[in-house]
């Protein structure tokens, strides 16, 4: 028998990138918050520099719901699914934004009008077929503020490329207009960061150092990063990485109304019989409850968001929650990642420290940002290249370079002692779009160990993904040329028909939009359907961009609990 | 880690620090401790070193094995002087104490192959004759060896030439220095990320600081 809790006014389900960014305007305008998070409070002790343990999977340290509902994926219905070992995302207070890799971009403003520049642009047919993209139901200038205000409440380091409109060179000069700087400068520079700069420099190129969620000095009482190589996939132990978990989450905790639930499983969203969501149903520590709140915000990412959605069956919504227009699980994309190039060089770069948000990036070829007219495609890629190397990675990852023979033996010793620091990976990020035949739905045959079915991801690559790919592909071959490198491994293309398995950066599924026939919320995070359910997280994006997600989801995650706040009375009755 | 030893198994250089009443923390530089005589680990040493998973000759083997796959040669010293063999000896009564039988098996299977195929003992083989026989475990042709032993050998080599020396490898940092890697840190001052600098390695385990919960072996 569950327990029923006090009523809350509002109950975010997972308290990570998005949830642990929602809560802070509504605890400010003084409404009750209560976040239900899956995973534990997380202990900078558990953070050391240790690739080993990293590997062990220590880090992150249990419970892991996620490990229990990896995505199955099938790149179409007629495939097989397979299923791999390890979920993408993180559980945890501050969610997988305590170890990601803290780039934190803005989108360009192409990206939420994909569909009417194109067509202005290249004309209507420019669109590729079977696409679902839809222009966003904002503008880049609607979401300017959150996106100013979540950059100075989490701490985001970088350089302004468009003040007000003034261009400055030594930022992203294809950035839209930003009201002022970033709250902190970028992070420090490196030799090899010098060096990709001043090639991208000659080959006419306008290279800047990206922006990230880490700080660059010190920030509202934390320390300015460490750059000490062991970022990505693991936690900061100074807490210089501009997690929810050590700037909203705190913040809102101070103002009194904000209580964190840890280690507790949200299963489902209940329901009403007036067809309002009524709450959210978790188990914690082998007990069941039941939290009463007056507004659900859905803040998981977005394999949960929509497992969570359809798993809410009710006589209201007898398909799953804000589902009676069978848009939950369309639309769905992973961003084009694939496709790696490597570059070797003829010198040690000196790439063990540092940290992924500490880069390089080159914006010419993304978005619209040049002329397509002799092209056959829209979009494109941002180019960007980062330090941070550790032993053991770098000595499995070498690759052979046109050496053969065995993989062991003083050979193969000499190889691994001349090039363990002489190589550096290509990370291109290209815009990625929806299409019809790509879904998420629950799956039949998998379960979690609740006996609830996981997601399916039934999507695949088509060829616009594959000709930017190659596009983009021969334009950072170029740049690592330019480099003085000797030789360059991939071709960065992304094979049309390959399957968009399960990734950090999954988007749809819940999209935002004008109409609700294509759409599950509106232009303010709401659902069309349940007027007091609001969602957030990539699973409300519709495009998306060449560069991360996060601070994206992170400023439209704002707009939603501002917008609450704002029409309280409106929204709750 | 000769000077690191003890009677009751291994001491880490942290503990010695604070058994000499020395503070420790992370923004402490360590001072190096006065050379031991004997520096580098001499048969003797470590016959007397208690094994804890492996017997002997097992040990022996392993070893020899660990020592073709990164020999000790021109480009530096190789798996034998950064201890890997006891690296997989503590991780196998530990973390890897799933692999223990396939070890037992693969270690019997190589002494057999070596036996038969070269008339003597793997360890005391030529390095030629050892290449021989590592080569044919590579190309899974050894009778009796377990599926895919070889590349867990050569994954757990690997580790224990370039982990954390809390795990018992990497003994000295002599994997570190070989790859020219200047060690784990818990910052990083910019110059360490310039080019034309001279980088020191510090030659500290992580858990050389105290701000971090210990490992588990």
């Amino acid at each position: 028998m569950a327990t029923t809790l006090p009523r809350t006014g509002v109950v975010i389900v997972g308290v990570g990138a998005a949830g642990g960014v929602a809560a802070l305007p509504l605890a400010e305008a003084g409404i009750d918050v209560v976040g239900v998070e899956a995973g534990p409070w997380l202990s900078t002790r558990d953070m050391a520099p240790d690739e080993l343990r990293l590997q062990r999977g220590v880090w992150p340290p249990g419970p892991q719901k996620v490990d229990g509902e990896v995505p199955t994926s099938r790149p179409n219905p007629a495939a097989n699914t397979t299923r791999g070992a390890n979920h993408p995302m993180m559980n945890g207070v501050g969610g997988t934004a305590m170890h990601y890799m803290a780039q934190a971009w803005r989108l360009n403003p192409w990206d939420f009008r994909v569909v009417s520049e194109t067509t202005r642009r290249y004309g209507a047919s420019r669109i590729p077929a079977g696409s679902t993209v839809e222009d966003w139901p904002l503008s880049y200038e609607d979401l300017e503020p959150s996106y100013d205000r979540v950059e100075y409440e989490l701490g985001v380091s970088g350089t302004a490329g468009n003040l007000n409109g003034k261009i400055i060179e030594t930022g992203n000069v294809f950035e839209g207009p930003r009201r002022r700087e970033y709250p902190m400068p970028a992070l420090r520079s490196s030799g090899f960061m010098d060096r990709m700069s001043s090639a991208a420099q000659s080959l006419g190129l306008h290279p800047f150092t990206g922006p990230a969620a880490i700080t660059s000095r010190p920030y509202e009482g934390r320390p300015a990063c460490v750059y000490h190589g062991f970022c990505i996939g693991a936690g900061c132990h100074v807490n210089a990485k501009s997690s929810p978990a050590v700037s909203t989450i705190p913040k809102a905790q101070k103002t009194g109304r904000f209580n964190v639930v840890a280690e507790a499983h949200v299963t489902r969203i209940e329901v009403g019989r007036d067809g309002r969501a009524a709450g959210v149903a978790y188990i914690k520590g082998g007990e069941e409850f039941l939290q009463p709140a007056d507004v659900v915000l859905l803040a998981s990412h977005t394999y949960e968001n929509v497992r969570l959605l359809l798993l809410s069956t009710s006589p209201a919504f007898p398909f799953g929650l804000s589902n009676n227009h069978r848009q939950v699980g369309q639309h769905y994309f992973s961003h084009a990642q694939g496709g790696g190039l490597t570059a070797l060089f003829p010198f040690d770069l000196r790439n063990w420290y540092g940290t992924p948000g500490q880069g390089i990036c080159v914006d010419d070829w993304a978005d619209d940002n040049f002329d397509h007219g002799g092209l056959d495609f829209v979009g494109g890629g941002t180019m960007y290249v980062y330090s941070e190397r550790r032993p053991l990675a770098a000595v499995n990852g070498l690759g052979a370079w046109g050496r053969s023979g065995p993989n062991w033996g003083s050979d193969w010793k000499a190889h691994v002692v001349k090039n363990v620091d002489r190589t550096n990976g290509a990370y291109m990020q290209r815009t990625t779009l929806p299409y019809e035949g790509n879904y998420l739905d629950l799956d039949p045959a998998t379960r979690d160990p609740l006996g609830n079915p996981v997601i399916r991801i039934t999507a695949s690559y088509r060829d616009n993904e594959e000709k930017i790919g190659t596009f983009v592909g021969e334009k950072m071959r170029q740049w690592y040329m330019a480099a003085g490198a000797v030789q360059v491994q991939g071709s960065g293309t992304v094979n049309a028909g390959a399957a968009m398995g399960p990734s950090t950066h999954a988007y749809g599924g819940t999209r935002m939009g004008h109409n609700p026939d294509t759409n599950v919320v509106d232009q303010w995070g709401m659902s069309h359907e349940v007027p007091n359910l609001g969602i957030m997280g990539g699973s409300v994006m519709g495009t998306s961009g060449a560069r991360n997600p996060t601070l994206t989801l992170q400023a439209l995650a704002w707009r939603t609990a501002d917008h609450v706040a704002r029409n309280w009375k409106t929204i709750v009755k | 880690m000769a000077e690191d030893r003890s009677d009751d198994g291994v001491l880490s250089r942290r503990e010695l620090l604070k058994r000499a009443g020395l503070a420790v923390g992370a923004v402490v530089v360590v001072p190096a401790l006065p050379a031991p005589a004997a520096q580098t680990t001499s048969a003797a040493q470590e016959t007397a070193e208690a094994l804890r998973t492996f017997t002997r000759l097992e040990y022996e083997t392993l070893d020899a094995i660990c020592s073709r796959i990164i020999p000790t040669d021109a480009s530096g010293p190789g798996a034998k002087e950064a201890r890997a063999a006891r690296y997989i000896d503590w991780g196998l009564s530990g973390a890897l104490v799933n692999l223990r039988d396939q070890y037992a098996a693969g270690l019997a299977a190589v002494e057999a192959h070596a036996i038969r195929s070269k008339g003597s003992s793997f360890a005391k083989l030529s390095p030629e004759d050892q290449d021989a026989v590592v080569s044919d475990l590579a190309q899974s042709t050894v009778p009796q060896s377990p599926q895919g032993f070889f590349n867990t050998v050569r994954t757990h080599t690997i580790q224990g030439t370039f982990s954390d020396p809390f795990y018992g490898g990497n003994a000295d940092y002599v994997g570190w220095d070989l790859i020219r890697y200047p060690g784990v840190r818990v910052a990083v001052p910019a110059e360490y990320q310039q080019w034309g600098t001279d980088l020191k390695p510090n030659h500290q385990s992580a858990y050389d600081s105290e701000m971090f919960s210990k490992g588990t072996i």
